[in-house]
Parts: C-alpha cells; sequence; structure tokens
C-alpha cells in the first residue's frame, strides 16, 4: 500500500473547486426477498435464509416483492422524486463470486423514482439543495470473506468464502446529479446529506437504516476543477464508506489526495478506491476499464411495473411528516434555543421528550428529567437513555407528583431509584418509601423548635433582623426531616415562631 | 455487412469469460454480423414512435406479497456446490497476485 501524497485542505480549498456525487444503497426491511420469498434477516447462520431463485439455479423464475416496491416509492417520494408510471428491471453483468447469476437484477433506463431534491441543513443553519437523479430497485449481493491472507483483505488470499443468505435482498440505490458549489464545506455536506437520507428511510419505516450493518451504504464520488472552470474533473467513487464520520473524512481525504495528484502535473485516474478506516486513507480499487461494460439488457424473466395515480396517491398519504420538518416543529413548540434542541437531538431524545410532553409533562419539565438525571443514570449503567427503563408516564408522574407539593425535587430523586429498582409507579414508591414531603404543621414546628433550640445563637440574628440566617434553621430542620420537608413551609413557620416578617 | 468485427467479439468473449481461439473468432465475428444485420432489418421496420419491446406478452405488475415461503437448508444449498468449508462456498482466490 502506497501512502498518498495529500494537499493541505485549506491549500486544496483555495485551488481547486469540489464536485461531489453520492449512491447511496438501502437495504430494505422487508420479510422476504426483492425477488423470491425466502427470508431477509440479518446475521443467520451462513446460507439458511436463502432458495434455488437466491443461489441463481437454472431454471428459476423471479416474481417481486410487492412490498418492496412500495417501499422504493415511499422512499422516492419523500425524496421529491417523480415516480415512473411504466419502468422495467434489466440485467448487470459481471462475473463475481458474491453474485450467483453472473448478473445483478437491477434497473437502468427507466428507474422507478427520478428527478428529486433534498434539501440538506449544514450544522450552521446553511441550507443546501441535493438534486436527486434516481433512484431504483435492484438486489444486494451475498458476501465474501476471504481466508488465507493477511488481515482478511482480497489481497492475497488463498481462498473465499461465501454466504448468500444477502443475496436478493432489495435494495434502493439512491444516485444524486453531481453536486457543485459545496466548496470547502464538502465534506461536511458529505456527511449531513448521507445522514439526511438514513433518517428518512428510518423514518418512513423501509428500512432498518443501521449503517453498521450496512443497511445504508455509500459511494462517494468526487472530482475537482479549478475555480471557474465549467468542466467536471476526472472523478474518482470510493466504496465501503460505512459510517457518517467516514463519509465526511473520505472526501475529505480524496479532495487532499485529488489536489496533490493534480498539482504535480498528473491527470487522475478515473478509478474506484477503497476507503480504509483504520488507517483513514484511501487505496486505489480496479480502474475503471472493460470490467465495468455491464451489457445490461431488459431482464427477461420480468415483466415491468406499472404505477397508477391512485396507488402513488394511496402510498404518499402513508408518508410521515419529514424528519427536519419535524425538527422545526418541535422545536417551536417546545420553545428551546438552538443550543439545548441540539444537544437533544445528538442525545436521541426527541421521541422521548415528545412522548412525554404529549403525555403532559411541560417541555421544560420533560427536558430537565431526560437530559438531566435520567441521562446521568444512563451515561453511569452505560445504555442508552430510553433503554434505562424510565417511561414518559414516569417522567410525568413525578412532576405531577411535585407541582402538588407531595414531593420534592430532592425526594423525587429518590422516587425514581424505587421506579427503577422494580418498585411500582412513583406513587406506590413514595408510598412504600415513606417518601412524602412532611406536611404537618405540628410534626414541623417540633423539629423547629428543636433546631432553634440547638442554635440559640442564630436564633438571636433572626429575632435581631438578620432574616437571611434563617437558612441555617432550615438546613437543621430538613436533616431532621430527612429533606421530607417542604423548604418554603419551614422557612414560614421558623420566622413565624421568631416572630420576624420575612 | 454490420458493423461488428472481430476485435469485437473479442472483447466480448473477455467479457463473457469465454476463451476463445483465433479461428473461433473469425468464423464467430461471421456469424454475429448475419445476426446483427438480421436484427437491424427488424430495426428499420420499426419507426422511431414504437417503444422497445422487452417482453412480447403485454403482462405488468406479476407480484407476490412479502410472506416468507420456500427456504433451502445450508446443506441443501452447499449440496451442488464443487467446494465448500464452514456452511459457505468456497472460491478459488479471486485475485490472481497480490
Amino acid at each position: 500500500m502506497s501512502t498518498e501524497t495529500l494537499v493541505g485542505f485549506e491549500e486544496a480549498m483555495e485551488k481547486y473547486d469540489p464536485v461531489l456525487g453520492f449512491e447511496v444503497h438501502v437495504e430494505l426491511n422487508t420479510k422476504t426477498k426483492m425477488f423470491s420469498s425466502a427470508p431477509n434477516v440479518f446475521g443467520d447462520e451462513p446460507n439458511t435464509n436463502v432458495n434455488e431463485v437466491c443461489l441463481g439455479l437454472p431454471g428459476v423464475l423471479p416474481v417481486v416483492n410487492r412490498k418492496a416496491v412500495e417501499s422504493s416509492i415511499l422512499i422516492g417520494l419523500a425524496l421529491n422524486c417523480k415516480i415512473a408510471e411504466h419502468c422495467t428491471f434489466a440485467r448487470k453483468q459481471y462475473f463475481y463470486p458474491d453474485t450467483p447469476k453472473n448478473f445483478q437484477t437491477s434497473q437502468y433506463e427507466d428507474p422507478i423514482c427520478y428527478d428529486g431534491w433534498l434539501d440538506i441543513e449544514l450544522e450552521d443553519g446553511t441550507v443546501f439543495r441535493v438534486e436527486i437523479e434516481r433512484a431504483h430497485m435492484e438486489e444486494d449481493a451475498g458476501k465474501l470473506t476471504h481466508m488465507g491472507g493477511a488481515t482478511g483483505r482480497i489481497q492475497g488470499a488463498d481462498y473465499s468464502l461465501v454466504d448468500y443468505n444477502r443475496s436478493g435482498v432489495p435494495l434502493v440505490e439512491i444516485v444524486t446529479k453531481p453536486i457543485e458549489g459545496a466548496g470547502s464545506r464538502a465534506p461536511e455536506l458529505a456527511k449531513a446529506y448521507v445522514a439526511a437520507v438514513r433518517e428518512i428511510v428510518k423514518n418512513l419505516g423501509v428500512s432498518d437504516a443501521r449503517m453498521e450493518r450496512g443497511n445504508v451504504r455509500c459511494d462517494a464520488n468526487v472530482s475537482l476543477r479549478p475555480h471557474g472552470a465549467e468542466k467536471f474533473g476526472t472523478r474518482t467513487e470510493t466504496k465501503n464508506v460505512n459510517s457518517l464520520r467516514a463519509v465526511e473524512n473520505a472526501v475529505k481525504f480524496e479532495i487532499q489526495r485529488h489536489a496533490a495528484v493534480l498539482d504535480s502535473g498528473v491527470e487522475i485516474t478515473q478509478e474506484t478506491r477503497h476507503w480504509h478506516e483504520d488507517t483513514k486513507s484511501t487505496t486505489s480499487g480496479r480502474p475503471k476499464s472493460d470490467a465495468d461494460d455491464y451489457r445490461y439488457f431488459p431482464e427477461p424473466d420480468l415483466v415491468p411495473i406499472v404505477t397508477t395515480a391512485e396507488w402513488v396517491e394511496e402510498l404518499r398519504s402513508r408518508l410521515p411528516e419529514p424528519p427536519a420538518e419535524r425538527r422545526k416543529r418541535l422545536q417551536a413548540d417546545w420553545g428551546y434555543t438552538d443550543l439545548e434542541f441540539r444537544d437533544v437531538v445528538n442525545a436521541g431524545l426527541m421521541d422521548e421528550i415528545e412522548e412525554t410532553v404529549t403525555a403532559g409533562a411541560t417541555a421544560a419539565a420533560a427536558r430537565k428529567w431526560w437530559m438531566g438525571e435520567i441521562a446521568r443514570r444512563a451515561k453511569l449503567a452505560d445504555v442508552d437513555p430510553a433503554a434505562l427503563g424510565v417511561s414518559p408516564a414516569v417522567v410525568v408522574e413525578i412532576e405531577k407528583l411535585i407541582a402538588s407539593g407531595a414531593i420534592n425535587d430532592k425526594l423525587a430523586r429518590k422516587v425514581l431509584d424505587g421506579v427503577l429498582e422494580g418498585e411500582g409507579t412513583p406513587a406506590e414508591v413514595v408510598a412504600k418509601r415513606g417518601l412524602a414531603v412532611v406536611s404537618d404543621d405540628g410534626a414541623l414546628q417540633k423539629a423547629i423548635d428543636e433546631a432553634l433550640a440547638a442554635q440559640p445563637d442564630v436564633a438571636e440574628k433572626i429575632r435581631g433582623g438578620k432574616v437571611q440566617a434563617v437558612g441555617a434553621i432550615v438546613g437543621g430542620v430538613m436533616k431532621v426531616t430527612r429533606g421530607q420537608a417542604d423548604a418554603a413551609r419551614v422557612r414560614e413557620l421558623i420566622l413565624a415562631t421568631l416572630g420576624v416578617e420575612g | 455487412m454490420a458493423a461488428i468485427n472481430r476485435g469485437q467479439v473479442a472483447h466480448l468473449a473477455q467479457l463473457a469469460h469465454i476463451e476463445m481461439s483465433d479461428d473461433e473468432l473469425d468464423r464467430m465475428a461471421k456469424e454475429l454480423a448475419v445476426i446483427v444485420d438480421s436484427v437491424k432489418s427488424v430495426s428499420e421496420a420499426a419507426g422511431a414512435d414504437v417503444p422497445a419491446t422487452s417482453h412480447p406478452i403485454p403482462l405488468t405488475n406479476v407480484m407476490r406479497e412479502d410472506v416468507v415461503g420456500h427456504v433451502l437448508t445450508a446443506e441443501e444449498a452447499l449440496s451442488g456446490a464443487p467446494d465448500s468449508a464452514d456452511g459457505r462456498f468456497k472460491v478459488p482466490a479471486i485475485l490472481e497476485e497480490s
């Protein structure tokens, strides 16, 4: 592996204008495969989710999965695409052991979705429109494991093992038009675009959208041209970019690498590059050449898909609120600052807070609990806050107990302890643990008298008008009552006892 | 004569992973040329207003519901494989040199 020469990113940006393009593959979470009724399940024993169609055996007939077609249309609609009234499947021919038929069933000239767009909001609020060229249906390939070589790489392997469980899993490939004008925001935009697509397919419920499982995979195209030039430079396509951070890093790396190559007066080789997470760099794959002559032709075993306006409109009516719009609406409803809201989103607690607010808590209280005490405990337990075991209903009930004066904030945390230890609802925990605020003035008066007797000098100061000294007595009372008194009421009673105006 | 030459046949043979001798390439170039000519006459008959036909039967939307059906066991799946290991198909090294 050669070490690539890089130019600093800023320097590259001064000289060149990057043009990006993305192909994002989304695995659908249908129960069965695209063209066969074999199960679409991740992580099972090798070759146990296959049948004759997935193995490409002779004489089999593929049949299209209706749900996969509908999921593809939903993705297209969410990406503001037009939906083809008539489209066909095509064979893309190539030889590779992950594809047992020696062709991938895909779409070529007439994708089911085309001409869309997606507005991407960058971190500072800048909105960048990405044009979508097409989104087409196809099938995934099997999984190869390279044996015998160093570190499981294909180079130097003695042989490879193939698991066809993934063969035939429905895929939607989303292809952008060339993205111009991103400038130095290119790496950030790349990450934000893939994040937005992932969020959309997850929100639609059509994909599990887990990048670490390859449910969403990105190939990133990068080219550079001198500032002011119309013509695109030669591009490279970086594959295997399978995390959001990797997308950002890979685009940045390729920009820096291209700049160095161009600076040295050499032309960029149009080729596939492979991203390596360990070295944070790309290496050359095969050059684009004759091997990429896929000899597409219409798939004779599959008849065309025809969409009617009724069908498409019925699907459109199922579209959930777009994630970006939902975020705007919730932030406005809740009255959070940009910073507060971003923290909530980054903590992955938007859904929990929404449910808590819907269940009757104020937005401020919901945020206080989820971002505060619950997040803190979750961090200690090393789990997601949502998985800690606190339901929105518990938060609402604890807040009501506080509002009614039955418990205070300090007791509320003990109530939470009880709930997490499985002692029941907050009200049940209050009863079982005897956590209610002591509101019996008689009991409080006794504690106050004792506290005053124990600190006669403080009592004297208060009598003399130093009202702020009352805190010491309140503290004493709270200690005796183990925090179960209403501090404000205690203060009132102390002042009344000493005959001082609050 | 149709525009298909020996070089194009050699290219196609390479793409299709078919090993062909010089004699075979010569013969196939001639035979394919005849076929391409025949296809061309069909193209001439169909004007630009006739959409390309991918299927002779006017069928559309043959689809199935998303319900799990027939599945093979790993043993069945591998039963026709030339070689296998660890429940998987075993294939020769994909890259010849490192």
